[in-house]
């Protein structure tokens, strides 16, 4: 029992410790930008039909399930809006987030992890090259930028979707739509929803580039560690969104 | 050869929890000294050859390189002397997500800046021609085999012209005639290089080979050391045991000598 919670507090103090070095190591030159363009490249373009994909069908199955509930509320020309209030304040950050979750923490554990196995991690530290910068704080830096980049392009295509969706049970103009999403936007219905959107690129990045960093050696190590990033990234995507939620609330 | 000592190792310890490893070597290498360490499997060779650069943290001892203490350097330090040496893996360790080029470019362009294309292009070509294999360059790793994996792996470790070269098992996993080519390749590399080499091997061929001092590891100590003629007529039944397999392989015939 005591060795349980005395492992759990080590892996806590090392996690903080990883986090601190990359708050560390970001501002020291050599800065790594060709590597880090290469990880924008890999982690913003290829995940984005997915997210395409998922945002559309977000919000084109948000309006077609709310409608009834609104026509019964007479207040089925509110669709557009709520729809994609829900969509921009919550539904699409989480939902893409989670979805990054899935595809580039484990990527990112997968890849640094079967580096590590295979000593080529230590090949670079050999060769005098600081493999955390190299690696870790270009991947950290790409997912706290590329993340936010995708959940906005996911809110775009899921307003979208609503718009097709609006139009399977009735009929409205691509222009009308649109100004009724946008009458109804705030400001502070987007900052808050963007500026939590860094937090979960950058959790993203961190337990990805964590978890495939510190696998230990053997070719099962690298799935365990593909996997548990995926799960710890989801889980974290929730806490620092309940977080924001909260503080968010408390000051607005 | 000059008489200066290149590296000095004193008490080096190093456990990984119960598991006492290294239990107090001592050993120095002279500049242009070619060193092989031998030992059973688990006898903690790779382990004493990562504490060397650093990338294992001993638990206690000097270890002196280039006349530098490096348990006693920073960060910055320590990667001043790691440009002077190179380190070919036990599994070769090239970077499997670049082409061969990308491996040597990578670490060619880490070791010095200001290097210009024709330059980086003269010196890869240069280090592919040493192992002979040029046309390899824009394979990837995975289109490799493990002979080549090596090779390449010794181009990317002589592009940096280093001063010591650790080999861990430059030959474990070959047939016999490639772990040869791959042992002449390193005694080539002495000589073109003028290189000391530290290389940990089974393979009594290539022990006998590349190096001309040989120490044997056992239970965390320095057990004997000598040279491959010393240790192949000692009387010890241990230190025979290393020999006598191969001795079987090379009476076979047809074997090369
Ligand atoms: N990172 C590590 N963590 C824990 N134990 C380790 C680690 N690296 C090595 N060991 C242990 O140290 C001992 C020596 O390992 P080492 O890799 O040095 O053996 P070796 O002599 O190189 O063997 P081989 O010839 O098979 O490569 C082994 O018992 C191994 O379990
Ligand atoms: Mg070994």
């Amino acid at each position: 029992m005591i060795a349980i919670v005395k492992e759990q507090l080590t892996q806590a103090g090392n996690f903080s410790l990883f986090i601190g070095r990359f708050f560390k190591e970001i501002f020291v030159p050599p800065f790594q930008i060709n590597e880090f363009l290469r990880q924008c490249y890999t982690i913003g373009c290829k995940s984005l039909p997915l997210v395409s994909i998922t945002g559309f069908i977000m919000g084109l199955v948000l309006t077609i399930q709310s409608r009834p509930t609104m026509t019964k509320f007479g207040a089925e020309s509110w669709l557009p809006s709520m729809v994609s209030l829900s969509l921009i304040r919550e539904i699409a950050p989480v939902v893409t987030a989670l979805i990054c979750a899935g595809k580039i923490a484990s990527g990112i554990g997968a890849e640094l992890g079967s580096m590590k196995v295979s000593s080529q991690i230590d090949a670079m530290e050999v060769s005098a090259v600081n493999p955390y910068k190299y690696l870790v704080v270009t991947r950290i830096l790409a997912t706290t930028l590329m993340v936010p980049l995708l959940v906005i392009f996911a809110d775009l295509v899921g307003i979208y979707g609503g718009y097709i969706g609006y139009n399977v049970h009735g009929t409205i103009t691509m222009r009308r739509y649109f100004s009724e999403v946008i009458e109804h936007l705030d400001f502070l219905d987007l900052m808050p929803a963007t500026i939590k959107t860094f937090f979960f690129g950058f959790f993203i990045g961190v337990i990805g580039c964590y978890k495939g960093f510190n696998a230990s050696s053997g070719t099962a190590s690298v799935g365990l560690a593909a996997n548990s990033a995926v799960v710890t990234a989801s889980l974290s995507i929730f806490i620092v969104d309940m977080l924001a939620v909260q503080i968010t609330d408390l000051f607005f | 050869m000059k008489e200066e000592p290149i590296i000095n190792i004193k008490n080096l310890y190093k456990a990984f929890g119960k598991n006492k490893v290294l239990k107090g070597i001592s050993l120095t290498v002279k500049k242009g000294e070619d060193l092989v360490i031998l030992g059973r499997s688990g006898s903690g060779k790779s382990v004493a050859i990562k504490c060397l650069v650093g990338l294992l943290k001993a638990d206690k001892g000097k270890l002196e390189i280039f006349g530098t203490d490096i348990t006693k350097l920073n960060y910055k330090q320590l990667n001043k002397i790691r440009l002077r040496i190179g380190f070919m893996f036990q599994n070769g360790a090239l970077y499997d997500s670049m082409s061969v080029r990308e491996n040597l470019t990578f670490t060619l362009k880490h070791h010095a800046d200001h290097l210009t294309e024709e330059n980086i292009e003269k010196q890869i070509l240069e280090a592919l021609d040493s192992v002979g294999l040029i046309e390899a360059i824009d394979k990837m790793p995975s289109e490799l085999s493990g002979g080549m994996i090596k090779r390449i792996s010794l181009a990317r470790t002589i592009i940096i012209k280093p001063e010591i070269i650790f080999y861990d098992e430059p030959t474990a996993g070959l047939d016999t005639i490639t772990a040869q080519e791959i042992s002449e390749l390193i005694l080539s590399v002495q000589k073109k290089y003028k290189t000391t080499s530290i290389i940990i091997t089974h393979d009594m061929i290539c022990a006998k080979m590349t190096g001309n001092r040989i120490i044997l590891i056992k239970d965390g100590l320095i057990y004997v050391q000598g040279t491959y003629k010393e240790l192949e007529n000692s009387s010890d039944q241990w230190v025979k045991s290393f020999f006598f397999a191969t001795n079987q392989y090379a009476a076979a015939p047809g074997f090369p000598a």
